[in-house]
């Protein structure tokens, strides 16, 4: 059995599913935070039978988890705050994606200028369809 | 400040006005020949351009202003590798106005984020083209009387069309509009359009031959297959005279039924029509420098 200590004040995002906890890390940026960062992979689970956990220790300002309910609904977000948790997030889909998700249309501006944000807007919440805020072009998926 | 970037920036209210201010233009050209003294329009096409950018400098000189600009990318720091966002910040120190027309979409769109003057959308990759909407707009005004209770077919290249993509944007928001939609498979219009017609409840049908819906259509909106967005000649090739609206196919369609193209036409339009009291596309391209005068005056405030 694999321990890892508890924290102090930071998130455990739990119920990811299995084998995406490496691209959350990279989509919220955890790589650039100077912080403790545990990912559990395969962990076992009982409603899914494996899952990925990603245990992060930092100031709970520190981190926009907008994005999360963009990748999956699912995950639960527990904060923690001197070792206890004080709020679970219901994740919902953000109303616009900055530099997660890239255009694919090689006629859009950013095909060319690479400078520019990535804006995805929500046009579709039904259906869950972000299109790009300056192309229009619908996201079909990475 | 205020921008045109898409169909959707004025409201049918403010078309209204500006459909109005048009025509009072045309009718008193003299009280408008000077309301524009000292002003400048930069035209910044990155792309070729005859009727648009012409007729944007042309709007310019009749309300007494001056233009500045270039027609390709070749002639501008593009060439260089300069981004929209620094053209647009140091053009705004030159001129109060700027219409930009780019093969890249969402370009004009990146120039009014940083612009200090208001931009006007002259076209952006197969994207949208709200000047042209304009120009058609108060084309079916004109010679239809209102713009509702219209049954209008679009027909040809409807993926990389702009003015259809900007049209039927527009379009949308009038009384009892119907749409059909003429294409080969390949061509059909976006999926944001179609979401846009279903979001809406406007009533559309997605066809492939023109013979069978000409009867039943008061505007016939022709476009040319959009060669510069094919990235294989092949496909272009093979697509380009998949409709040619000829004086048979006139003979098929209502006695009033107008015939509008935002030009150059290719081989879509049989010369033949031309002389066809229903074919009014070059009637049309006149109109464009009437609106594009409203919408210089508008943009800029100017009241008179």
């Amino acid at each position: 059995m694999l321990n890892i200590s508890g924290i102090h004040e930071g998130f455990v995002l739990d119920h990811i599913k299995a084998g995406d906890s490496l691209r959350i890390y990279h989509d919220l940026k955890l790589d650039e935070l100077d912080c403790t960062v545990a990912i559990i992979k395969n962990a076992k689970s009982n409603k899914m039978g494996k899952k990925d956990i990603i245990k992060v220790e930092c100031p709970i300002e520190a981190l926009d988890l907008d994005i999360l309910g963009f990748i999956d609904h699912n995950i639960t977000v527990n904060v923690i705050k001197d070792d206890a948790i004080v709020a679970k997030h219901r994740l919902t889909l953000p109303e616009k994606i900055v530099n997660v998700i890239k255009c694919k249309n090689p006629r859009c501006i950013t095909s060319i200028e690479q400078e520019l944000d990535q804006i995805f807007l929500l046009t579709d919440p039904e259906k869950e369809v972000y299109r790009c805020k300056y192309c229009e072009e619908k996201y079909t998926g990475r | 400040m205020r921008h045109l970037i898409s169909p959707l920036d004025f409201s049918v209210e403010e078309l209204d006005k500006l459909i109005n201010l048009a025509y009072d233009i045309k009718d008193n050209p003299a009280k408008y020949a000077h309301t524009c003294d000292g002003r400048i329009l930069a035209t910044c096409f990155y792309e070729p351009s005859t009727r648009t950018r012409l007729s944007f400098e042309s709007a310019m000189l009749r309300l007494g202003g001056k233009t500045l600009g270039f027609a390709s990318a070749d002639s501008s720091s593009a060439a260089k590798g300069e981004s929209v966002s620094d053209t647009i910040s140091v053009i705004s120190g030159y001129a109060d106005i700027c219409a930009m027309r780019h093969p890249k979409e969402g370009a004009p769109l990146v120039a009014s984020i940083h612009s200090t003057i208001p931009v006007i959308n002259a076209g952006d990759g197969g994207h949208q083209h709200p000047t042209q909407t304009l120009t058609d707009l108060l084309t079916i005004h004109s010679l239809n009387g209102e713009i509702k209770n219209l049954t209008i077919g679009l027909c040809g290249d409807l993926k990389f069309g702009r003015t259809v993509h900007s049209l039927i944007t527009a379009l949308v928001r009038y009384e009892n509009i119907k749409f059909i939609l003429i294409s080969p498979e390949e061509l059909k219009v976006p999926s944001y359009i179609r979401q846009l017609l279903i979001d809406k409840n406007i009533p559309f049908e997605e066809v492939v031959t023109l013979d069978d819906s000409m009867s039943k259509l008061d505007i016939l909106y022709m476009t040319r297959v959009q060669r510069e967005r094919f990235f294989n000649e092949e496909d272009y090739l093979r697509m380009k005279d998949f409709y040619i609206l000829d004086k048979a196919k006139m003979a098929l369609a209502k006695e009033n039924m107008l015939v509008l193209h935002p030009l150059p036409r290719v081989n879509e339009i049989s010369v033949e029509v031309d002389n066809d009291p229903r074919a009014a596309y070059f009637k049309q391209a006149k109109f464009g420098v009437y609106i594009r005068m409203a919408l210089i005056l508008t943009l800029l405030e100017i009241e008179v």
